[in-house]
């Protein structure tokens, strides 16, 4: 089974990302990390390819920087990745995303996609269901287990009273939400290994895609501006009575 | 203003989200449908009219995975009905068939609104980025429909003066392949407590709490205080709790009226789910944690210490 993992480099969610002032786009630096949540995809497309003799092909877009976070999923045993870092694409939304990754995806071949559920920078969170329309594939999302037989995916698809069983037969669209299994740690010889794998880097004009950018985005930020704060609390360093504070507040609050 | 918001039913009910957006879509426009999607029952349709909705669009996916049929038929629908703006809520299925509309219709997508501001000519939603301490407005560029993801909890739900609406069964157009998910089982969780997004109070844990047997305590308070569970995503992450008890911008936004935070350092992603709550309590021995920043107590020590003594004194009264 042939299997695209989307996968996204993102600045280190340890240090607030900053704002370009001029146009309000996220400022990316050289080495950005593997979008953590993308871990638990590229595991999960992993162990389906290692149980079908398959492969794992990483699909990403955005600037390609020095392409450490690239080389985290490389490292944990993908195959090869294609990475769409096209200047052009600066300032594009979701559905051009989509569109970007669709398109990188059909010249692939492959019979299953597997997303997380949201990037941690952007958080859009509709881009793989926008893909599987594009593809015409059906969107198992948000499993939180996965399993395929014999050509048909079934998974636990978390929803809002609980969960349901889904099952489609592929080619299909899969988004995992974080949990849904262990993401192995690269080796030592994995990470000497993803130094060497294949990163492709097509143009946007190579995979046919246009009206991209800001300009096809449909949208445009208006604004940016702080939050009204939260008046400051008071901070209390426990002596052994802090408790009793608390205890105060929720009477105050009525909660006991 | 014609104004469709995505409804969703659970156990013979709308969510109290379809009814939060229900309700600001009265303060928008004065052309309010809902595409509901599910059984349909009287108590729903009813519930839906009185939240302000004149037309029930009625889709029953019976056990189709209704995310491609209902994009296609709310795409059919928009052609003809031409709304200015569809709502849907941050939801499984809602993000779905927004997702699926936008790529059908080649049209934008505004995500995670805590607002949504229009004009004669202009549609924005407000968003907030930085665990909520920016605020971002971004406005669309173009003809609609407009599609917009609503946080939970951006509004109060209330009732208006609507009645029963009219209801319109909608068919699913084919989809082919696209289509072609089933459900096969249908799971409803059951918790003993409140239910998380209507809890008055929560009491959550985080990673602070040290093991899944320690996070017994985080239970414990809140079954003295008749309180909902939730954790941070680290706690969920590390298999200690459900991922339905998550608590952030990839799990449930909440504003009950207290929030406990034990053993929580306030990672943006998980303020951003439960800023908004009345009272804030936080306990944690970093005093440089970020959940101190919207607290309105702050205790720093080891929670381990000063659980124990507070579950210990609940006890007694």
């Amino acid at each position: 089974m042939k299997i695209a993992v989307c996968v996204k480099q993102i600045p280190n969610p340890a240090t607030p990302y900053e704002l370009d002032p001029e146009n309000h786009f996220v400022v990316r630096p050289e080495d950005q990390v593997l979008d953590d949540t993308d871990r638990y995809g590229v595991e999960m497309g992993l162990q389906l390819a290692e149980a079908t003799e398959g492969e794992v092909v990483l699909v990403s877009m955005g600037p390609a920087g020095s392409l450490q976070g690239i080389r985290q999923a490389l490292a944990m045993g993908a195959d090869k990745a294609v990475v769409i870092s096209d200047e052009a694409l600066r300032g594009s939304g979701a559905l051009v995303t989509a569109r970007v990754l669709a398109a990188a995806i059909e010249a692939e071949g492959v019979d299953l996609v597997i997303a997380g559920t949201e990037s941690t920078d952007g958080y859009a969170g509709v881009v793989p269901q926008m893909m599987a329309e594009l593809l015409g594939m059906p969107a198992l999302t948000f499993a939180r287990r996965v399993e395929h037989d014999d050509g048909t995916i079934r998974i636990e698809r978390q929803t809002s009273a609980g969960y349901d069983v889904v099952e489609a037969t592929l080619p299909a669209l899969v988004t995992v939400t974080s949990g849904a299994v262990e993401p192995r740690y690269p080796t030592f010889k994995g990470i000497m290994a993803a130094k060497q794998k294949p990163v492709d880097q097509p143009s946007c004009a190579d995979l046919g895609v246009e009206g991209i950018g800001a300009a096809g985005s449909g949208q445009t930020i208006a604004s940016v501006r702080p939050a009204p704060e939260r008046a400051a609390g008071t901070k209390v360093q426990d002596e052994g009575e802090a408790h009793l504070e608390i205890i105060k507040l929720l009477d105050q609050a009525k909660a006991i | 203003m014609r104004i469709w918001v995505f409804a969703e039913e659970i156990d013979g009910a709308p969510t109290s989200l379809t009814l939060e957006m229900l309700t600001k879509a009265r303060s928008l426009g004065d052309d309010i449908a809902a595409f509901l999607v599910g059984a349909g029952s009287a108590e729903t349709l009813g519930t839906l009219g009185a939240h302000g909705a004149t037309t029930v669009y009625h889709l029953d996916p019976g056990d189709a995975l209704p995310s491609a049929g209902a994009a296609a038929a709310l795409a059919e629908l928009a052609e003809t009905e031409n709304p200015d703006l569809v709502m849907f809520g941050l939801q499984p299925t809602d993000r779905d068939v927004a997702g699926r509309l936008a790529g059908r219709m080649g049209v934008p997508v505004l995500s995670n609104a805590v607002d949504i501001v229009m004009t004669a000519d202009s549609t924005s939603i407000i968003n907030e980025i930085l665990g909520g301490a920016t605020l971002i407005e971004t406005t669309f560029v173009g003809s609609g429909p407009h599609l917009v993801v609503v946080r939970p909890k951006s509004f109060a739900a209330e009732p208006g003066a609507g009645g029963d609406p009219n209801v319109i069964a909608v068919t699913v157009p084919d989809t082919g392949h696209s289509g072609s998910a089933m459900v096969v089982e249908r799971h409803a969780e059951v918790s003993t407590g409140p239910r998380l997004e209507d809890a008055e109070v929560i009491v959550a844990g985080g990673r602070g709490m040290g093991s899944e047997e320690q996070f017994a305590g985080v239970e414990e308070l809140a079954g003295l205080l008749s309180a909902a569970v939730g954790a941070s995503r680290a706690v969920v992450d590390s298999g200690w709790v459900p991922y339905s008890l998550q608590v952030g911008q990839t799990g449930k936004t909440v504003k009950p009226n207290v929030y406990i935070a034990l053993g929580i350092s306030g990672a943006m992603q998980h303020l951003v789910g439960m800023k908004d709550s009345g009272t804030i309590i936080a306990v944690n021995k970093d005093e440089e944690a970020p959940i101190f920043g919207v607290a309105d107590l702050g205790i720093i020590g080891d929670v381990h210490k000063v659980l124990p003594k507070l579950i210990e004194a609940l006890k007694t009264r």
